[in-house]
């Protein structure tokens, strides 16, 4: 087994523009789960909000990335207010509920075939990143020769993309440390303790879930900037747990809880995907044939992984970040 | 009622206030003894009411758990709501504050109406409430959960909340009065702990007092007392004494008899959602009506060890005979 090449693998991908877009919908989750307490499981759908837009702005309506970036953004104000607005006064699980539905039943219908002549159907859209392409400042590979290195495009994906994340991270700071997060995590711990002091709890839950989902719909530009191309499959449910996933790692309601959880959790995903690949490859593969072959071998990442997150939540739950504290305090 | 209402223990203080030294400038000594006219009745007319409720129903299913035909409370005093267990006290509380929404029904805050007013807004109004199962914010600090309460801050909009230097001298200020309100409710100390830390009457504290930096002109309080020990029942008592004695009026609901005949102007009583006595405590408690309904016929004393025996004994008695008859069952089966 070749280390140095799986550790430089795991750190180009811990980096790269998968685990930018996996941080960025883990802010969004951030602010729902992990300050408001709103659970939304539908933070895939934000952010096929987002991704279909730049697609679409270019391919359908022929018309600039950047006008579809800020188009998308709205629309997921919009998306957020259509599944706040019946939910909010509910309980929490209604939200979840909602957006768990929402999110699929957006995902089934703009991959249907009836659709397929403008979205492409299951094979969704591609070809509309020129515009972005066309202002790359970089031109050969960046990164560290011999360790780990990116290609020029994705470097420049990066660079975006850690702004945003960046940005993103001061934007919630600002926020949480104000008046107007303090009555945030306040609704997360009594809503109707809230009430009681005069506060608009359904006005503060509905600004936390468009804030969220707005930072959702940036994961989503990013997902099809990244791939070049967007299509239903890259927003399955799964993204939305691989998130929730993230956040749980670095430790929910810290600033930088979800960088850190995204780096750690897509370099751990990689890292074992490779070792078990390597291990199962060739000839004379390190774990034989009848123990496991390379097939099973490839989902082998995600039991461990899972069983990592197991052991998280019974020995560090507040992740890693997190004040151990807090979850010393269960007693309402 | 007895006349001299103004010597009874904790009203020396207020008849010695002079009206302006309070925070809403009610004369309270004058509020108080504007209650010696008032009808001993249910439903009476208050000269001064704060609080006035009409024909408010509340129906879960086939249970009528409000049914109050009319109700006022009186400014610049503390008024007591009693009742026994389901009597629809704490419902009634709920409907006032626009926590739940009655089924028919009109009532008003300061003449205002609250038909359809949301809780959060009225209690911008001046009227807050706690909750009998305490509602701290256990994973905020003390100081946090004070701050919480401060009333139209600025930082709290989400455009503003950017900008520290927008909000940053509110806050100062707001802190200084939360440290003060803290001080006096002895929870200073306590400041940067977790509220969920905090013991069952430490968070009785910190909620009235969380309640107070709201400024409110109307606290109501369920069952401020419920879990306390003595000692903190004490100062407890104190406290809400003093919020009378600030000006505010307060409506709290009790089971422990003692700290309603020692600190309350009025009582309302309950029962089976109805208004069943209003009065004066010595009055109300000696209210026939009242005594069978709910206090039983030995509420004004302790039981003594005598009775304790007594009482046992009848128990045991008791359990003995139905244990007998069920040997008695087993045999003639057997």
């Amino acid at each position: 087994m070749d280390f140095t090449n799986i550790i430089g693998f795991s750190l180009q991908q811990a980096f790269g523009p998968t685990a930018i877009l996996l941080c960025l919908a883990a802010i969004g989750l951030n602010i729902h789960f992990g300050y408001t307490g709103l659970l939304n499981f539908g933070q895939a759908g934000f952010m096929l909000v987002g991704g279909y837009s730049i697609g679409a702005s270019v391919t359908v309506f022929s018309s600039s990335l950047w006008l579809g970036a800020i188009v998308g953004l709205l629309l997921c104000v919009v998306l957020a207010l259509l599944l706040g607005v019946p939910t909010l006064r509910l309980r929490a699980d209604y939200l979840a509920i909602v957006t768990i539905a929402a999110a699929e039943i957006i995902r089934q219908t703009i991959g249907a075939a009836s659709f397929s002549s403008t979205f492409g159907g299951q094979d969704g859209i591609t070809d509309f990143i020129g515009g972005f392409r066309a202002n790359n400042p970089y031109e050969t590979r960046k990164g560290i020769p011999g360790l780990v290195t990116w290609s020029a495009y994705d470097f420049y994906v990066m660079t975006v993309g850690w702004t945003l994340v960046a940005l993103c991270c001061v934007v919630v700071w600002l926020l949480m440390r104000s008046p107007w997060g303090r009555v945030l995590k306040s609704i997360r711990e009594d809503e109707d303790a809230v009430r009681s002091l005069g506060k608009n709890v359904y006005g503060y839950k509905m600004q936390a879930l468009v804030i969220g989902g707005v930072i959702g719909g940036l994961a989503g530009i990013m997902t099809s900037l990244r791939s070049a191309a967007v299509g239903p499959s890259f927003f399955a449910t799964d993204i939305t747990f691989f998130a929730y996933t993230v956040l749980l790692i670095g430790g929910a309601a810290r600033v930088l809880g979800p960088v850190v959880g995204a780096m750690i959790f897509w370099f751990l995903i990689n890292f074992i995907g490779v070792v078990f690949s390597q291990a199962t490859r060739g000839a004379d593969p390190l774990i034989p044939a009848w123990i496991m072959d390379s097939q099973q071998a490839s989902l082998m990442r995600f039991i461990f992984v899972g069983l990592g997150l197991m052991l998280l939540m019974i020995f560090r739950p507040q992740g890693i970040f997190g004040d151990r504290r807090e979850l010393a305090i269960d007693a309402r | 009622m007895p006349a001299d209402v103004t010597t009874t223990p904790g009203g020396n203080t207020s008849a010695a206030q002079a009206p302006s030294d309070n925070a809403t400038g009610v004369d309270v000594s004058a509020a108080r003894s504007a209650l010696n006219d008032v009808e001993q009745v249910p439903g009476a007319a208050k000269p001064d009411p704060i609080l006035v409720a009409d024909g408010i129903k509340r129906q879960f299913g086939g249970l009528t758990a409000v049914d109050v035909e009319h109700v006022e409370i009186q400014r610049g005093v503390i008024t007591a709501l009693i009742g026994p267990n389901g009597a629809g006290k704490t419902t009634f509380f709920n409907l006032l504050t626009g926590f739940d929404r009655p089924n028919e029904g009109t009532w008003s805050f300061n003449d205002h109406s609250l038909n359809k007013v949301p809780a959060y807004k009225v209690s911008r109004m001046g009227m807050v409430r706690t909750f009998q199962l305490t509602k701290v914010l256990s994973k905020m600090t003390v100081i946090e959960n004070m701050l919480v309460g401060a009333t139209g801050q600025r930082g709290e909009g989400l455009f503003s909340a950017m900008f520290a230097f927008l909000w940053r001298s509110e806050e100062d200020a707001n802190t200084v009065r939360a440290d003060d309100l803290l001080e006096r409710f002895l929870l200073i100390k306590k400041r940067e702990d977790f509220a969920g830390s905090l013991s069952g009457g430490q968070r009785k504290l910190l909620e009235m007092a969380r309640a107070l930096m709201a400024n409110p002109e109307l606290v109501m309080l369920d069952e401020p007392m419920a879990g306390v020990n003595p000692a903190l029942k004490q100062s407890l008592l104190g406290h809400v004494k003093s919020l009378r004695d600030e000006g505010r009026t307060v409506l709290f609901v009790e089971h422990d008899m003692d700290m309603v005949r020692d600190i309350s102007d009025w009582v309302i009583v309950m029962a089976q959602g109805q208004i069943v006595a209003e009065g004066p405590p010595d009055a109300v408690m000696a209210n026939p009506a009242v005594i069978d309904a709910y206090l039983g016929s030995h509420h004004d004393q302790d039981i003594s060890e005598e009775e304790e025996d007594q009482i046992l004994a009848e128990a045991n008695a008791e359990i003995e005979r139905s244990h007998e008859a069920a040997h008695q069952e087993d045999h003639r089966r057997g």
